[in-house]
């Protein structure tokens, strides 16, 4: 599915200074029983931010009000292990459209773009910058610019730059998807696949 | 004429990129899809809305494992999210005439297990299913890696993903493996040299005397595990110990089809003087009988050793303390002896024949700790009528140990196998995440040696103490 447009945005940030989140803490597998990608974001970071009996843990920063915003914030090595993309429909469906780390696993990056979440991969100093900045004051701005390829701490002008390949960028910026661009080129791939066969 | 010197990654890689995007992915052609009932919904709902159709059907397989109960299979599944899923496969399956091997199927199980039992993981195949655990089929010298649920839509749509190639890692151990030190030991081993991420953004091919000696059993063990550093996938050259493996097996290729493949798959191994982008070297005299301590799979150490210090390790300190505060440890301390209250042995890492010989050879004239549940949970029916077959089933029996369905089980907890908050598991499973196996469940990674050490004394115990 086509998904919305991204381009530059600025926003608070979610601070999670946590190493290896993985993609069992971000969707817990026993949410993993829908036939339809709906409500995940009431269930991400479930047993971090709910007590068992479903009681908010008061010192998980997603029940903290002071902190808000589109862009979550997390530590070296964000989303590794699963490559359920429930993982993507979590933090997106809770309202996030932009995730920041010094380090990214694979899938979870691949599975992120795929729906039109940009995953910003940072050096381990900026993103201790990041966290510095929101630490002082929580409703600092963070800008993510997709077609500069920079992000920016409004409060101290900090600015970095980061990768992102011209294709993705190209399909991120204009919403466009992998399926439609894979469709029209259905003939090449039968070709490819008749020489295989013989 | 003499051609760059290339790797089996390239050489598999290569010859499936149906177009190069320049400044992007690679399209890249996928010759085997695997799918389960939990990741795939979503994808059919996909093709509903854009009204598209599956492209190859035959290239894909369809096996319920992630969430089916391990006992009663006979019954309708209780949970009506699981039922509903399961359901969804069957119907999605017949819809786009998908092989389906569901509950009560004589060929299900779980979906790296039953590929290449019923061989249909061959050499220089791109394999992906949706699930991390796919790696599994780099054993045969197969390009086999997890992808996500808009990449299975892709694939069913038109066969085909957008991948970046990965950068290349080989891994080689070379030596002779201790006694009591398994395959999964190896990859326990190597996960903590690497860390949880120390393979992000690479291929790995395994080399060395270990892996050429190990059975493919052993080598989709290891292979199985790459994903836990971060790898996108692992595989090894195959030789005469795969070929032999495949031979006969049912959806194997047979007669002159036979001989053309095996005459291509002979080709299949890296060329003296490839280059990678990173190597290691492992010496195997290093390797002991391993246990994990902590909340990721890099976090593990020889069995007989205390757990490190914080401050040892690479990453964060904060991270460790937060890790070891969930596990109820403490740095320094020894592992053996900690009391263990649940055991598992199973899942698409230690779910074959060869891990319940394992189990067996240490449990045997021997009875299952008072304390202690255990599951024991083949991979696949296969499995379950091997482990019959042999006598292995008497010996559990005789051990007080019950025999469960094949399925996903507690590796992950999604049907009723979950161990309780505090709890402690040694599993042979794959992730010792928080919560893994169960809210506030407390995961011990290890090999079916040790599992079975556990679950005859009840406490983490050195498994050579009883062989």
């Amino acid at each position: 599915m086509a998904y919305d447009k991204f381009t530059t945005l600025t926003s608070s940030a979610v601070p999670l200074p946590i190493e290896n989140v993985d993609t069992d803490q971000i969707i817990p597998a026993r949410f993993l029983k829908a036939t339809k990608r709906e409500a995940f974001g009431d269930n991400l970071f479930r047993d971090w931010r709910y007590n068992s009996d479903d009681s908010p843990k008061q010192d998980f920063v997603l029940n903290n009000p002071i902190y808000s915003g589109k862009i979550l914030v997390g530590g070296n090595n964000f989303g590794s292990g699963s490559s359920r993309e429930h993982a993507a429909w979590a933090i997106y469906d809770y309202g996030f459209r932009c995730v920041v780390s010094s380090f990214f696993a694979d899938i979870f990056k691949n599975n992120a773009i795929n729906m039109g979440i940009l995953p910003v991969q940072v050096s381990p100093e900026f993103l201790t910058q990041i966290f510095s900045a929101i630490e002082l004051d929580p409703h600092t701005k963070i800008e993510v610019s997709l077609p500069n390829q920079t992000i920016t701490i409004q409060a101290t002008g900090a600015i970095e730059s980061f990768e992102m390949n011209g294709y993705k960028k190209n399909n991120l910026i204009n919403g466009f998807d992998d399926i439609d661009y894979l469709q029209a080129m259905k003939s090449e791939i039968s070709a490819f696949a008749a020489a295989r066969a013989v | 004429m003499s051609q760059m010197p290339s790797t089996l990654f390239d050489k598999v890689w290569d010859a499936h990129v149906v177009r190069k995007i320049e400044d992007g992915p690679d399209v890249f052609f996928i010759d085997r899809h695997f799918i389960h009932e939990v990741t795939s919904p979503v994808a059919f709902l996909g093709l509903e809305s854009r009204a598209l159709k599956v492209m190859y059907p035959e290239h894909t397989f369809a096996t319920a494992d992630h969430n089916t109960p391990t006992i009663n299979q006979h019954l309708p599944v209780a949970d009506p999210l699981s039922a509903n899923q399961l359901k969804a496969l069957e119907q999605n399956s017949a819809k786009y005439g998908i092989s389906h091997w569901g509950l009560g199927n004589p060929k299900n199980g779980i979906v790296h297990v039953v590929g290449p039992e019923n061989g249909i993981t061959l050499p220089g195949m791109t394999i992906v299913c949706g699930d991390s655990h796919t790696s599994t089929h780099g054993a045969f010298g197969a390009i086999a890696f997890g992808i996500g649920t808009s990449e299975v839509e892709m694939v069913l749509s038109s066969q085909c993903i957008m991948q970046p190639k990965p950068l290349k890692m080989r891994i080689n151990v070379n030596g002779s493996l201790g006694k009591a030190v398994t395959p999964k030991d190896v990859t326990l081993y190597i996960i903590s040299k690497l860390t949880t991420s120390g393979a992000t953004g690479y291929f790995v091919e395994y080399a060395g005397d270990v892996f050429e000696k190990m059975s493919m059993e052993g080598r989709m063990t290891v292979c199985n595990m790459s994903i836990e550093m971060g790898a996108r996938g692992g595989m090894i050259a195959p030789d005469e110990t795969t070929f032999s493996y495949i031979n006969g097996r049912e959806l194997a290729p047979k007669g002159a089809a036979w001989d053309k493949a095996l005459a291509y798959w002979k080709t299949l191994s890296t060329d003296a003087g490839a280059i990678f982008d990173v190597e290691y070297n492992f010496d195997a005299a290093d390797i002991e009988p391993m246990i994990t301590y902590g909340t990721n799979p890099g976090m593990g150490m020889g069995i007989s050793q205390s757990i490190p210090k914080g401050i040892d390790l690479k990453g964060g300190t904060a991270t460790y303390e937060k890790s070891l505060a969930y596990m109820g440890f403490e740095e320094k301390e020894q592992m053996i002896g900690k009391k263990v209250d649940f055991v598992f042995i199973g899942s698409c890492t230690n779910g074959r024949i060869e891990d319940f010989r394992a189990f067996a050879s240490i449990i045997k004239g021997r009875k299952k700790a008072e304390h202690v549940t255990a599951w024991i949970v083949p991979g696949s029916h296969i499995v379950e009528a091997q482990i019959k077959e042999e006598g292995i089933l008497d010996i559990l029996t005789e051990a007080g140990f019950l025999l469960r369905q094949p399925g996903c089980s507690a590796c992950l907890a999604m049907n009723d196998d979950k161990v309780p908050a505090g709890k402690y598991a040694v599993s042979t499973s794959n992730r010792n995440f928080e919560g893994r196996q169960g809210p506030g469940s407390r995961t011990m990674l290890a090999s079916p040696l040790v599992a079975a050490a556990a679950a005859v004394t009840g406490y983490v115990t050195d498994p050579r103490e009883l062989m």
